[in-house]
């Protein structure tokens, strides 16, 4: 499969994913968004591997070029599930604090 | 068309469909299970490319562990429709402009790149996805950055329970 | 001998930093020793110099790269030869000698400002031996413009009275000009021979420079000239200058530094000779100074006035001298007048010393009885100055008549009649001062009292200088050799006025020169006799007495519409232009920041939808060229 379809393909995802950040109010959403971007991003570090692996496959069939891009998708996860636990905890306190979880009312920066 | 392309072109629309669907929706609660979808149809596309490793911590993880955690969390602050705060219709346009705009630069860029013209990703074949390989590299190169990250988690948990815990 | 040339100017600058330095703490004898001291080794080494050059000729002793640019070099180097040694010896002995006199005219001074002086005294010096010394225009440049600085330090010496002051500035802002004159020719000079040495320029001017060249480098040396010697339409700074203390007046604005211009065009020669309209320029302006300066001084009332235009109208003498070819005679009288204008400027000195600061000579008369010494001296000056037979004056202005008078007999009858002025304003200066009455106060007579020796020392060894100075170049009629005309030859042609044409020249000179001073002499006694001036001057004396209105002219022609034209850009083009400007630059910025204050609205969106355009407008950024215009192709 042509690497520039993932590559469209993830952009698409990723962009949806920042526009989501910007059009919506529910932080938890934001959050979700920002999770979507994180996958874009996995899913064309795999097909990078895939195809770095296609091309060195070809003089060595021993190969193990693109394992490494897999390994930092596994990484990007384990950071995403932390992340994601301390996030949700901030929301949690946010709501307790607030009793909302629209981002607008986080404008405390303004003063 | 081969059955490879086929399953492609299908978990494509999907993930995109579901994804316009996650911001589409006016319930938190639906927009959770979308973006569930996403995440399957992510895996999907990763035992197609023959991650396997990695598909089925995708589902494990993410769709599994992470989207609870946010369905738990939405459901103890009982969000849905009715309380779901509604951003004026300039500031949902200026965002859709500007994610536009940011797509077009990427896809402008990645047509003008010159060397990954006529490569193409391998489909199916080539096992450096299989759990073994990946299993020899990570406990051999990366047994420091694996070991670094539990740390992580436990620093994470402590924060949670830290900002989590009532004054 | 050539590798003791640098401490010629190296003692004044050591003299100038110790005693600048450290005039708090020093005594004033301990100033004296060092301001003087230093100048005597000076004057020391010159003359082993002189003797060096008078038998081995003159070198060029380079010393380093000033200015080092590519294939453009400018050494600082020094040229020793006959005409630079002349100069160093009438800087450095003159020199010694009015600092001499200066320890006693200036002891009243208080110790501070008597280090000053001497340290200002010291600087000059240095500055006028880099002037002479230099072996290219750009040193004889640095040497021009710290004279001119020091000539403005000490004119404003007693910078408390702002006349003081206000003369300290125009004698500055008119040598600016002059120097903008000179920097021109230099610059001109550079471009078009690559070079400002001496030696180079001279050798290459016949061949590489076009007739409008060599005029315009000439002409612009020469408005350089004007400023620096007081000449046509730059001489009023000169009178004005005289705020400054008496022995400074001698040094600076009579015996050296106005002679800096002379010694310019003598060391140009080369050019001057390749140019005849800036030879004849420089002849008629030096001509009209002296007449102009001439009639002025006939009714001025201060001794130091009467002085200075005596200084301007010998100064235009000279620059005839140059005008018409005869550049050694030029020198000469800068050499003979510098010996008798100094002793008469320190002469007057030693009267307002002893009149207490008064410098009014319709107040003096009679000073004969008291300061004998004094008058004595000055009488030898007056009579050197008018042209005295066999006394120094005598000898090198009938030389620049003689000169004028193989050029041009119509120049010579004016140049004439000038002579005779300066006979004529000399002696009724010398009649009011000296002889009659005295018509002081009671106070002032009581406190008249002879210099001490400090003072009349100099003012002897003056008056002998002033007569026999001339001897080293007594006409052959006389039985004299013209020594000096042949020691500067290697640097400066002489004229050649031999023939039985000259010598009877000469005699006719001679026979006039005595008729005239007697005639002089009594109409001098006649026409100003101290009734004269008590009644104020009317008609053309006043005219005389207003110095012609020059100033006045000045004032209305220059100095009023500038004045009005800086009004002018002060309320309007300031006010509303600049300031408008200014404060709308400030007003905007106020403005437009109160306008984008509004962006930073706290909200969280808003912060990431800038996020995002900014990451956007990044990755435009740091796309290469290429891209960004294969990618504004696709978009178009």
């Amino acid at each position: 499969m042509p690497i520039q379809y993932y590559i469209a393909l993830a952009s698409c995802l990723f962009c949806i994913g920042v526009a989501g950040v910007l059009i919506r109010r529910n932080a938890i959403i934001v959050f979700m968004c920002i999770e979507l971007m994180l996958n874009a991003v996995n899913l064309l570090l795999v097909a990078f591997s895939k195809m770095h692996y296609a091309n060195a496959v070809t003089s060595d069939a021993k190969t193990i070029v693109g394992t490494d891009a897999q390994l930092f998708v596994f990484f990007i996860m384990v950071v995403a599930a932390a992340e994601v636990s301390v996030g949700l905890a901030i929301i949690v306190m946010m709501y307790r604090n607030i009793h909302s979880v629209d981002i607008n009312f986080l404008n405390r920066l303004k003063n | 068309m081969s059955t490879s392309e086929i399953l492609f072109w299908f978990l494509s629309v999907l993930a995109l469909f579901s994804a316009i669907m996650v911001l589409v929706s006016k319930n938190p609660v639906h927009s959770v299970l979308w973006l569930i979808v996403v995440f399957f149809a992510i895996s999907g596309h990763y035992l197609l490319l023959n991650a396997q490793f990695l598909a089925i911590v995708n589902i494990i993880v993410y769709a599994g562990a992470i989207m609870v955690l946010f369905l738990f969390v939405i459901m103890l602050m009982n969000l849905n429709k009715g309380t779901e705060p509604q951003k004026n219709i300039w500031m949902i346009f200026s965002g859709v402009i500007s994610g536009g705009l940011l797509l077009w630069i990427f896809i402008s860029a990645s047509i003008s790149a010159g060397d990954i013209v006529g490569k193409n990703a391998l489909l199916k074949d080539g096992d450096i996805g299989l759990i073994q390989n990946l299993g020899k590299v990570l406990f051999s190169e990366y047994a420091l950055p694996f070991e670094i990250s539990s740390v992580l988690f436990l620093s994470a948990m402590v924060g949670a329970v830290v900002i989590g815990k009532k004054n | 001998m050539n590798n003791l040339v640098y401490l010629v100017p190296l003692f004044p600058l050591i003299g100038f930093l110790i005693n600048g330095l450290f005039r708090k703490s020093l005594s004033k004898n301990a100033i004296s020793i060092i301001g003087c001291g230093t100048i005597l080794m000076s004057f020391i080494i010159s003359v082993f110099l002189f003797f060096d050059v008078k038998a081995n000729g003159g070198t060029v002793i380079d010393y380093f790269n000033f200015i080092d640019v590519t294939s453009f070099k400018i050494p600082f180097a020094f040229l020793v030869d006959q005409l630079s040694v002349i100069f160093l010896l009438i800087i450095t002995g003159i020199g010694f000698l009015i600092h001499l006199y200066s320890t006693a005219y200036m002891h009243d001074e208080p110790d501070e400002h008597f280090g000053r002086y001497f340290a200002y005294l010291n600087l000059f010096v240095f500055s006028m031996l880099l002037l002479v010394l230099g072996a290219n225009y750009v040193i004889m440049f640095i040497g021009w413009e710290g004279v001119g600085l020091c000539s403005y330090l000490l004119i404003g010496f007693w910078f408390k009275n702002n006349n003081y002051n206000h003369a300290a500035k125009k004698a500055f802002i008119m040598n600016r000009i002059g120097d903008l004159g000179f920097l021109l020719a230099i610059f001109w000079m550079l471009n078009k021979l690559d070079t400002a040495t001496y030696a180079e320029v001279f050798d290459r001017a016949s061949s590489s420079l076009s007739a409008t060249d060599v005029t315009a480098i000439t002409l612009l040396l020469f408005v350089g000239a004007i400023g620096k010697s007081a000449q046509i339409p730059l001489y009023t700074w000169l009178p004005d200058a005289m705020a400054g203390p008496t022995p400074v007046s001698a040094l600076i604005h009579a015996a050296t530094m106005v002679t800096a211009g002379i010694y310019m065009i003598a060391r140009s020669n080369v050019l001057y000779s390749l140019s005849e309209v800036s030879s004849d320029v420089v002849a008629i302006v030096g001509l009209c100074t002296a007449i102009l300066s001439a009639t002025i001084a006939l009714y001025q009332n201060d001794i130091k006035k009467v002085l200075a235009y005596s200084t301007v109208s010998q100064l235009g003498f000279m620059f005839l001298a140059l005008g018409v070819g005869a550049y050694t005679t030029g020198v000469f009288h800068v050499m003979t007048h510098a010996f008798f204008k100094a002793l008469m400027f320190l002469g007057a000195g030693s009267v307002i010393h002893a009149m207490g600061g008064e410098q009014d000579i319709t107040k003096m008369g009679g000073l004969i009885k008291k300061l004998p010494i004094t008058t004595w001296t000055f009488v030898i000056g007056v009579l050197a100055i008018s042209g005295f037979p066999f006394t120094s004056g005598f000898v090198s202005k009938d030389e620049i008549l003689l000169a004028v008078y193989a050029h041009s007999p119509v120049l010579f009858w004016f140049a004439a009649f000038a002579a005779i002025l300066t006979a004529v304003y000399m002696f009724r200066l010398m009649f009011l001062v000296f002889f009659g009455g005295f018509r002081g106060s009671h106070e002032q007579e009581h406190h008249l009292h002879e210099s001490p020796l400090a003072m009349t020392l100099p003012l002897i060894i003056l008056a002998v200088l002033s007569l026999i100075g001339g001897f080293v170049q007594l006409p052959e009629i006389f039985g004299g050799h013209d020594y000096f005309n042949q020691f500067l030859a290697p640097v400066v042609p002489a004229v050649v006025h031999e023939g039985a044409g000259a010598a009877k020249a000469e005699n006719y000179l001679l026979i006039g020169t005595i008729v005239g001073l007697l005639l002089i002499f009594v109409i001098a006694r006649k026409l100003f006799a101290v009734k004269e001036f008590n009644a104020s001057y009317k008609g053309f004396r006043k005219v005389l007495a207003d110095k012609w209105y020059i100033d006045e002219l000045y004032d209305a022609v220059i100095v009023k519409p500038l004045n009005s034209l800086a009004g002018f850009l002060k309320s309007v083009v300031e006010k509303s232009g600049i300031d408008g400007i200014v404060n709308g630059v400030g007003r905007f910025v106020n403005y437009s920041s109160r306008q984008l204050r509004l962006l930073q609205s706290g909200q969280v969106g808003n912060y990431i939808l800038f996020m995002v355009l900014s990451i956007a407008v990044l990755f435009l950024a740091f796309w290469n060229q290429e891209i960004i215009v294969k990618f504004l192709q696709n978009i178009f």
